[in-house]
């Protein structure tokens, strides 16, 4: 089993969908919220994902074409 | 007792030994470095810091390292140089720059960084350094790496113009142009640090490194003769230089060096990458992710891991977070250069901009003390200037076609206009 520690980021027009039960329900992946903020309008959560890693390398595209942005949970990296 | 308590989650506060580790196991938040300021009052004294080295290690008191520094020991002390031909031009009697374009070794703020965090590298054991960069902090820690004999890997977007990879390949360090796109780097960087026992700078040892800015603000201090300035003006990437300036000011108010810090801290944005204007703006709490698309491309953080932050600093200051667009930008690298002489990378012509702007609407008082940091060598960044800065005057080799030449621009050079 591997673990993913991602911060994801909710556009405007996402905020309504339960995208992180979605992918718990599409994928064999276990979705644990840590921390977020989110509001009526957009927001982020950060989130572990656990799973086998291609399960969650399927799950993190499914997360992206739902339209919700996925980062690691360091944000950007590169400087 | 030791000067370091540990390392604390910025969030939820639970504490971790200070190892290579920079986020919170409970609640995911940032990790940074917990200091013990009473021990530190007490092994610290400003005649030890004017009589230590001329360099960021004069305040190695206050720096997460054990022992003595051991990488990068030329670096910071930088001029505080009161720019008064600038300062003229907009209104401003005591208007400073602080210059780490002449940082050492090479020639960026990112100095003050890499000398920390490749120093406690070696103290926790790592032969191996790495990290993840387009441009300035590939450059310092290859070049800390060569000097301190460590392995080091650089990770770049493989579509990265060939002359900042040059700038690394001299320091042969072993770059790795990943072919995705800026995110698939940033992802794989991440998956790196967790597999292999290197020491990461802008990943596990961010903590570390980090807290190198923060010797911009003692020097800034120590500079003005142990006082704080009104205002001081920060370019934002991440966003973590902002926060570790504020932080040095108020250490040093906590070591009685200098009084109440009043500092407004002010914050300067690309307008094509302005995450953390944008919410300052519009008034929000949270930093809305965007893709960067500005010249200023060392400030081009898309998704700042320390936005917020950023943010909540200045807020609690009464700071001000203004963005530049590319064209104000250019024209803020010329006039730092034409009234000071001192050419910047594009962004410290991002922090001119917006100190002009900041000036123009009425922020500062005339005979405030303003402090604005230019963090990069425009050698670096040449190309955003090459068509605005005009070409030679092309004559013979005659003394009549020089004098032809002087009398057609009025008798006099170009830059006494």
């Amino acid at each position: 089993m591997a673990s993913l520690k991602v911060r994801i980021s909710f556009p405007d027009d996402k905020i309504k969908e339960p995208v992180i039960y979605q992918i718990g329900h599409e994928y064999k992946l276990v979705t644990n919220i840590r921390r977020a903020d989110v509001t009526e309008k957009t927001g982020w959560v950060d989130l572990e994902l656990t799973g086998d890693s291609e399960e969650i390398e399927r799950g993190i595209e499914g997360l992206k074409k739902k339209g919700v942005k996925v980062d690691p949970i360091e944000r950007n990296i590169i400087e | 007792m030791s000067k370091i308590k540990g390392l604390q989650c910025k969030e939820c506060k639970k504490s971790y030994p200070t190892v290579a580790l920079h986020v919170c196991e409970f609640c995911f938040g940032p990790l940074e470095v917990a200091y013990d300021y009473d021990y530190i009052r007490a092994h610290i004294s400003k005649e030890k810091i004017v009589s230590g080295p001329k360099s960021l290690w004069r305040y190695k008191d206050l720096l997460p390292i054990v022992g003595e520094p051991t990488v990068g020991l030329s670096g910071g002390f930088t001029p505080l140089i009161h720019a008064k031909n600038l300062g003229r031009r907009l209104g401003l009697d005591e208007l400073y720059i602080k210059n780490d374009t002449v940082n050492s070794p090479t020639l960026s703020f990112k100095d003050r960084v890499v000398a920390v965090a490749l120093t406690r590298a070696k103290e926790l054991g790592f032969d191996t350094v790495a990290c993840a960069s387009t441009g300035n902090l590939a450059n310092s820690v290859s070049a800390h790496a060569a000097a301190a004999g460590l392995q080091c890997f650089v990770f770049i977007p493989y579509d990265l113009e060939a002359g900042k990879i040059l700038g690394n390949l001299i320091y042969k360090p072993t770059v790795v142009a990943v072919n995705g796109t800026y995110d698939d780097v940033n992802r794989l960087c991440s998956e790196v640090a967790g597999e292999f026992p290197w020491a990461f700078v802008n990943i596990n040892i961010r903590p570390y490194y980090a807290e190198g800015s923060k010797t911009l603000a003692y020097e800034t201090a120590e500079q003005l003769g142990w006082e704080t300035p009104d205002h001081v003006v920060v370019p934002i990437a991440s966003g973590s230089l902002l926060t570790k300036i504020s932080k040095g000011f108020h250490e040093f108010e906590q070591m009685g060096f200098i009084g109440k810090v009043t500092t407004r801290i002010h914050g300067a944005q690309a307008e094509g990458c302005s995450p953390v204007a944008a919410a300052f703006k519009e008034d929000r709490a949270f930093i809305r992710p965007v893709k960067p698309k500005t010249i200023a491309k060392s400030l081009a953080i898309g998704n700042p891991a320390d936005g917020f932050y950023a943010l909540k600093t200045t807020r609690e200051s009464n700071g001000v977070i203004e963005h530049a667009t590319d064209e104000e930008v250019v024209e803020g690298m010329m006039l730092l250069a034409q009234t000071e002489g001192i050419f910047a990378e594009t962004a410290g012509g991002v922090t001119i901009a917006v100190l002009k702007k900041l000036a123009k609407q009425g922020v500062f008082a005339k005979n405030s003390r303003v402090v604005a940091y230019i963090t990069g060598n425009g050698l670096k960044t040449q190309e955003a200037v090459v068509p605005h800065v005009g070409v030679p005057w092309q004559i013979q080799p005659k003394l009549t076609s020089f004098q032809e030449a002087l009398k057609a621009a009025g008798g006099k050079s170009v830059n006494k206009e």
